[in-house]
Order: structure tokens, then sequence, then C-alpha cells
């Protein structure tokens, strides 16, 4: 018993959050602002916790099992969802549903928690939808705006179709091995037709999610129409959790299958990148410029599982933490600005350093991350994703020159946010805009990340002690 | 001496800048600050001969942290005569830099800020002998230029700049894909670190990728030909110390790391390739000579003249002789001092006649003296005066060139010869239009040179006249550190 609070410890806390944030809906006794902080401070708290009593173990038959890696990732999603509280406080205050939309959020939280941490197929499905569904009501969570609605139906519509086929090959994948447990299946693996087409099946549902191309199609129009917390933590929170597990997936259970997916995964990432990339540099709208800009992330982060080595998965935790505050930082400004004139525009942003200096640096910033430029931290993120995927037994020049080209690319378009900030005359900027002291304190957090998570190399050093 | 203080000095004007409150404040902070950097730089030479005269290790005043222990990255500093003389360059050109722009009013904190961030960025690359920092300072050095042409330039400078940025970046990651060849192919004991790299002997076969990949790499911020397309756009739109800077030292980063990182650990790939090297850089020398003679903007001259003279760097290189690479490693130094002048004087002058064009102006020696002569003689040292640093780096890389008898390098040689004819006729036909002839009346009142523009352009006369009349400590000072890298060719 004891054990068993120690070891789901992450779990239990998000489900007494969603449970007291309940209580306090129905019972209607506090106003948004007081709930807000109260929230904010419980989430803190959560965040903090998964510091503490660490424990290496499994419950349930293997089922669910966890690790000082594991609980370090769980901690990367929680700083997400705090953070997310913090940069969208504007915005939630004004939401008269916003105990609903935490509780959604958290809902979502569990989900992948348990997703990390499952240890079987069916767990691994079931969570997976956990994740997934409530984060389409996210979606629509601007209920006066018709683009949110379709943006939650396109989700819905897509993860059903993913997870139709992730469930096909799950089921394919038990008949052809006679197993669904994490453990047992590596010693079934002998590369046999069947085994590769159920393989190729789930990382379809993978790929997905991730939204790795060909399978990105929907992440622009649900990212546009979402409202930015949605958007944001569908972009940071849920891709990091799925890219936590696709990747032990692959090193710990598909290990067999290791020539398929290394294949794949090159051809994949050469194309996420590409696509992510030049599809970015026309957009107009900062979500849809963000959303491919996080597609071409993802195209990074499969270079660095190409590695296959403990070095390409403690590069890619450490490159989703690093995601985690520059995504968010960018995000977080974008949410400012939209909240308080309801521009979501690239053009709007023009001459926006004359009236707004501590926004444009902190997207500045953000975006220099983003495009892996030195000191921020993505400087040190891309290169190991890229030192990682060089390090692969079988890799090409070819196959890292086109990644390090695709950084020029990028920074092509994250550019072009900047040079709009900073040079570009615009006759009626937006004007000064009023930040709230707690969406402040978040900016702050993350431009500090920014740039002292890549020179603090101990922190790298502490990842690579928990892989 | 220890060397964290020439990377703390700039770091500390730079955060102290930030904290300002007034234009006065910052405009001080900044000349403080690069005042003891060159305090700083003299005091590492003199420290540097002195300990040279005893010591026997290749470098000197090493230092060694541990970074990211798991990648063995460690941040690894030390300088040899080489770095030595490019410090103190960059020392130079980073106080000129700060007085020319004594009248910057758009956004003063922010441009003196970038200023200093660009120098510390240089200094980092001068020093490291770790390749992962030496990439990192690399990098550092290319945003501040893109934000410094894209806010305070001319001209068609978001244009400029984004092509100096992407051009650069382009270049750095052939750099990083070079890089991480090096490491991955360093055997078992694989390692960042430039000594133990020089150590490993690389198979031909990886050399033949990594070389071309390296020094292409770093010829895209020396203007490689035909790399070269960023420089005159970006030197042409960058403000007056954005010129300086981007002429006088991010053009000698890509110069500085072809001759450690790719020539130094790849000798044999550097010496299978050393003849297109010549082809490439005896073009952009004869290039870049005539398309000067073309341009009637006089910031398009010196870019172009600056493509010429940075062909002689990689000349130099290429012919892998110690002498032709002493004589790189001094282009590099006379070619920064000069073309930092120079830009500061075509920016005095830019400030007072609001024109760039050769032909708008006559007879400015009558209404500015003193910045005439600067142009004069900033002149004189392109086309290589004897007296002049200019003559002393050209020689030297003819001389070393020369000592091949075969008959592609003596045509070679023959040919970058014969761009100082061309050098000759553009900087005397510019220079006597601009100082000479008849005056245009509202040029009359102009003012001459004010006391910070005096300073300046004194301190770097001083340096071109310091090298041109006693090459010899200059020579000294290289030769030793280029012969370390030409032993990797006879000797091994």
């Amino acid at each position: 018993m004891n054990d068993f609070l120690i070891l789901m410890k992450s779990e239990l806390a998000v489900t007494v959050i969603i449970f007291l944030l309940l209580f306090i809906k129905l019972s209607k006794g506090m106003n948004n602002e007081a709930l807000l902080s109260l929230t904010q401070v419980l989430l803190l708290a959560n965040l903090l916790l998964g510091f503490f009593f660490n424990k290496q173990g499994s419950l349930f038959d293997g089922m669910f099992h966890t690790s000082s890696l594991i609980a370090f990732q769980k901690s990367i999603l929680n700083l997400g969802v705090y953070l997310i509280s913090l940069l969208c406080a504007d915005w939630l205050k004004k939401s008269q549903h916003m105990p609903e939309f935490f509780m959604l959020m958290l809902s979502a939280l569990l989900g992948m928690f348990f997703m990390i941490s499952s240890g079987n197929l069916l767990i691994f499905y079931l969570s997976l939808e956990l994740a997934t569904i409530p984060v389409a009501a996210l979606a629509n969570f601007d209920l006066d705006k018709r683009i949110s609605s379709e943006a939650a139906m396109k989700m819905i519509l897509s993860s059903a179709f993913s997870s139709g086929i992730l469930l096909f090959g799950i089921s394919l994948m038990y008949g052809a091995t006679g197993t669904i447990s994490f453990a047992a299946l590596p010693q079934q693996l002998d590369g046999s037709p069947l085994q590769i087409l159920a393989f190729v099946l789930l990382f379809t549902g993978f790929a997905f999610k991730l939204s790795i191309v060909p399978f990105h199609l929907w992440t622009a129009d649900v990212y546009e129409g979402s409202p930015i917390a949605a958007t944001s933590f569908l972009s940071v929170v849920s891709k990091g959790s799925v890219a936590f597990i696709f990747i032990s997936a692959l090193y710990n259970v598909f290990q067999p299958l290791h020539t398929v997916w290394y294949n794949l995964l090159v051809l994949l990432a050469v194309a996420t990148m590409l696509l992510g990339n030049l599809f970015a540099i026309r957009q107009q709208n900062i979500k849809r410029f963000l959303a491919f800009s996080s597609i071409a992330q993802v195209g990074f982060i499969l270079v660095g599982i190409t590695g296959n080595s403990n070095a390409s998965v403690s590069s890619v935790v450490y490159f989703i933490l690093i995601y985690t505050f520059s995504n968010l930082a960018a995000f977080g400004v974008a949410s400012v600005i939209s909240s308080a004139t309801g521009k979501e525009n690239i053009d709007d942003y023009k001459g926006l350093y004359k009236t707004n200096p501590f926004l444009t640096w902190t997207l500045t910033l953000a975006l220099f991350s983003l495009a892996g430029i030195p000191p921020t931290a993505g400087f040190f993120g891309k290169l190991f994703l890229i030192s990682a995927g060089a390090g692969a037994a079988n890799s090409s020049y070819w196959f890292i020159t086109i990644a390090a080209l695709n950084m020029i690319i990028s920074l092509y378009y994250y550019l072009r946010v900047v040079r709009a900030m900073f040079m570009d005359k615009n006759d009626w900027p937006i004007e000064k805009i009023k930040t709230n002291r707690i969406t402040k304190f978040a900016l702050i957090i993350c431009g500090a990340a920014i740039l002292l998570l890549g020179v603090l190399s101990w922190i790298y050093d502490y990842i690579v002690s928990l892989v | 001496m220890n060397l964290l203080f020439l990377l703390i000095a700039p770091l500390l004007t730079a955060v102290a800048i930030l904290l300002t409150r007034n234009r006065q404040q910052v405009k001080w902070f900044s000349l403080i600050g690069s005042v003891i950097q060159l305090v700083l730089a003299f005091a590492l030479f003199f420290a540097y001969k002195n300990e040279r005269a005893v010591a026997t290790t290749q470098m000197l005043f090493e230092q060694s942290y541990n970074l990211f222990p798991s990648w063995h990255i460690s941040f690894h500093l030390g300088v040899d005569g080489i770095s030595i003389a490019m410090i103190l360059l960059t020392a130079f050109v980073v106080i000129a830099g700060v007085l020319v722009s004594w009248n910057v009013e758009k956004m003063t904190k922010e441009f003196y800020f970038l200023l200093i961030l660009l120098g510390l960025g240089a200094y980092g690359f001068f020093m490291s002998l770790d390749l992962f920092i030496l990439f990192f300072f690399l990098e550092i050095a290319v945003i501040p230029k893109y934000l410094l042409i894209g806010i305070w330039g001319s001209g068609k400078k978001e244009y400029s700049a984004n092509k100096l940025a992407l051009m650069l970046m382009g270049g750095s990651a052939l750099v990083l894909v070079g890089m991480l060849g090096l490491y991955f192919s360093s055997g078992d004991d694989k390692s960042f670190d430039l000594l133990k790299l020089s150590q490993v002997h690389f198979t031909i076969e990886a050399q033949r990728v990594m070389f071309p990949l390296l020094f292409v790499g770093f010829g895209v911020f020396t203007a490689l030909f035909p790399f070269h397309t960023w420089v005159p756009d970006g030197h042409s739109s960058a403000p007056t110390a954005g010129s300086m800077f981007l002429a006088g030292i991010s053009m000698k980063l890509g110069g500085y790391g072809c001759l450690r990182v790719a020539t130094y650990l790849l000798p044999e790939a550097a010496k299978e390739y050393s003849n297109i090297i010549i082809v490439l850089s005896t073009i952009a020398i004869l290039y870049g000579a005539f398309a000067t003679m073309m341009q009637k903007d006089l910031k398009y001259i010196n870019a172009y003249s600056s493509v010429s003279h940075c062909g002689f760097v990689l000349l130099g290189i290429g012919m892998l002789t110690t002498t032709a690479m002493t004589g790189a490693v001094m282009q590099m130094v006379s070619h920064g001092l000069m073309t930092a002048l120079f830009f500061a004087v075509i920016g005095m002058i830019y400030d007072r006649t609001h024109t760039r064009m050769v032909a708008e102006m006559g007879g400015l020696m009558r209404s500015m003296p003193f910045i005439m002569t600067v142009l004069f003689i900033v002149g004189l040292c392109s086309l290589g005066l004897p007296g002049l640093s200019g003559f002393v780096a050209d020689v030297t890389v003819f001389m070393g060139s020369w000592e091949h008898p075969d008959a592609f390098h003596r045509i070679a040689t023959i040919a970058a010869c014969m761009s100082i004819v061309v050098t000759a006729v553009y900087i005397l036909r510019a220079v006597g239009q601009v100082a000479m002839g008849p005056i245009k009346e509202n040029f009359i009142p102009l003012k001459d040179a004010a006391w910070n523009e005096k300073l300046a352009a004194i301190l770097l006369i001083v340096a071109i006249v310091a090298i041109g009349v006693m090459p010899s400590w200059l020579n000294e000072l290289v030769r030793p550190a280029t012969e370390i890298i030409m032993n990797k060719f006879s000797g091994k």
C-alpha cells in the first residue's frame, strides 16, 4: 500500500487537484481570481512534489512502472502546465469556465502520466485516449468562436482516426507475438512481415500524435482555432509526453526491429523538418506559424532519436525541457498580446519594440532559442540532438548536413518575426500593454531559463545521470 | 595572465550598458570598457612575449573547465601567437568602433550592447581550444550583426541583414557537420579538443569529406569565392561601426578558422585541395579588384576591395608554406585595421556630406583636411605602399607563394600580384576625386573631424604604421605558431 502511494504519487496528486477543483466548482464558493491563484499554488506544489520521494518500481504486474527518469519527465510536463496557468492568467480570468479548463487540462495530464508510465500496450492505449479527448474539449474552449469548434472537430476526428490505426496495430501485434506486455515483447519480435506491419501501424499512431509529416495535416488548423492556452498545452506538454513514450518504446520494446525504424525515422525526420520549415515561411498567423515551427522541431527530435543511444535519450529529454520554456515563452507573449488587443498576425507585431520592449525581448529570446542561436539554451539542445543523431552507427554525412541546413531555413522565418518587431515601420503599432505581475513573472522565468539552461551544464549532466 | 579577464571585461561592460540610464552613461561605459579591453590585450601581448621566451608548449595560459562531460566538452582556453595578433586587432577595432559611433542617437543602449557582444564573441573565438566552444562563439557573433545592420543600417538593410545572417549561418552549419565528423572519427577517446584532435591521425577518406565542409564553412565568413556575395551588401548597408566590425573582425573569424581548424587538423586533405583553394582565392582577388573599379559608392568600393584583400588571406593559407601562412595572418591583421579605418573615414565623410557617391564629392581637402589625410593614408595602405601594413602583408604572402617552383603556383602568384595595379587605379581615382579638385559650395562650411573621430583614426593609424615600419615584431609573434601548423605537413 505504501509503495502504491509513493510510486503513483504524481498521478494521485493530479487526481486530488482535479477533485478539489470539482468540489469548488460545485459549491460555487470562490470568485475566478481567487480560484486561479489557488490553482496556481496547487500546481506549483504539484510540481515541487515531483522532485521528492522518487522511487523505481512497478505496480499491477508491470502494467505501471516508474523510475527517476520517468519522474523527471513528469516534472517537465508539470512544469509546462504550471507555466501555462501563469502565462495565460489574463485569458483564464476572463473565462467563465475556468475550473473546467483546468479539470480538462489536468485530466489530459493524468492520461499522459499513465502513458509515460505504461508497461503494456493496453494501458498505453487507454492513457493515450485519456490524454487526447480532454484536449479536444480544450480546443473548443473559445465558446463564442466558430473556428474553435472547428478546431475541436478536426482534432477529435483525426485523433479518432489515428487511435483506430493504433488499435489495429496493437491487435495485430498481439496476434503476431501473443503478448502485449512491454517486458515480454522484445523476446517475441523476430522481424516477420506481420510484425513489421503491426509495428508500422503502431508507429503511425505515434506519428499522428507527434504530427510527423505526412500525418501533420491536422496540426495547423487545430493550433490556429484553439485558444492559446490550449494550443500551448497541445504543442508543449502533449508533444513532449508522446515524444517521451515514443523514444522509450523504440529503444526498450522495439529494439529488435532497429533497422526498420532507423530507416523510417531518417526518412520522416528529413520530411518533417523540411516541410515544417517550408510551410512556416509562408504563415501570417502567429499560432499557425508556431504550429509549423513545432512540426519542424519534432523533426529535430527525430534526428536525435535516430542515435539509438543513452545520449539520444538525454538529449531528447533536455531538448524538450528547453523547448518547454522557449515555446511557452513565445506562446505566452502571443497570449498577452492576443488577450489585450485580439491581434494574432505577424504583421500586427510591426514596431512592437517601440511600445513593448519587454515583450519584444522575451519573444526574441524565445525565437532565438527555438532557432538554436547561442547563447540561448536552444543552441545546446539542438546541437546535442544533432550530435546524438550523428553518433548513430550508420549515420551519414548527408543526413546530418540536411539537419544542419534546416537550421538555416528555420532561422529565416524566426528572423522574420524579429524583423517585424525591431525593424519594420508601423504607424499604428500595438499600444503599450500592461502585463499583469504573474504573467510577467512567468515570462521572466522563461527568459532566465532560456539564458541559463545551456550555460549551466550540470542540468544536462543531471539528466545524463538519470538515463 | 588569466585569459578569462578578456571575456569578463566585455561581459561586464555589456551588463553595465544594460543597467545605464542615459545616453551619456552608455557611451562612457562602452568607452571605458573598450579601453580596458585594449589594456588587457596589450598586457596579454607582453605577458605572452615573456612567457614564450621560456615556455615550450604550443599554447600558453591554458585553462580548462569541464562543461558537458558526457560529450567530452570542456571550456578550454589558450593562446598562441596567431591568437594574440587577432586579439590585439579585435581590441583596436572595438575601441575605434565605439569612438566613431559617438553620435548614434537611435537606441544607443542597444547599439553599444550589440557592439560589445560582437567583440565578446570574437575574443572567445580566438581563445578557444575546444571546437564546441569555438563554434559557440562563432555563432554568438552572427546575430548582433544581423540586428546592427537591420536596425541601424541604411539602404536595402533588411535584405542585406537577412542575406548576411543566412549565409553566415549556412557557413556555420557546414562547420558544425565537419566538427561532428572530427568528433566521431577521433577514435575511442572522442574529443572536441583542438590539441587532442591535432594528435589524432584521421584517415584520408574521412579528411576528404571533412576538409571541404570545414574550409568552405569558415570560408563563407571570409568571403571565399563564390560565397562572397554577402560581403558587398552587408558592408554597404551596415552602420559605420557595424561595417568596421564586420570587415575588421568577423571576416577574420573565417580566416582564423580555416587556418586553425581545417588546415591544421586535416593536413593531408589540405594538400589535396590546395590547388582548388588557390584557384578560388586568385579568382576572388582579381574579381574583387575589377569589381571595385566599377563601383561608384565609397562603401561598395571598400567592400569589394575587402573581397580582394581577403582573397590574399586564403591564398596564403592555400600555398601551404610557412612564410605564406605567416603572411596570411599578417594580412588578416593588416586588412582588419585598414578596412576598419577605411569604413570609419567613409562614415565620417557621409555624416557630413550625406552622400557616399564618389562623383558627387570633390575638393573636400579644403574643408576637412584631417579626414582627407586619413583617407589618403588608408588608400595608400590598401594599395600596398611600403611603410604601411598592407605592403608587409602582401609581400610576405608573395614571398611565401614564390617558394613553390612550379608553373601553377607561379602563375597564381603573378595573377594575384597584378591585382595591386588594379587596386592602385581605383584607390587613386576615388581618393583623388573625393579630396582634390574644385570644392562644391555646400561642402565648404563642413567641419573637420571631432575629437572622438580623430582619436579613433589615430589609434588605427598608429597600429598600421607600427606594423609597416617594424614588421618584425608581428612576424616573430606569428611565425612560431605557423611553423607548428606547417610541421604537420612535413614532419608528422
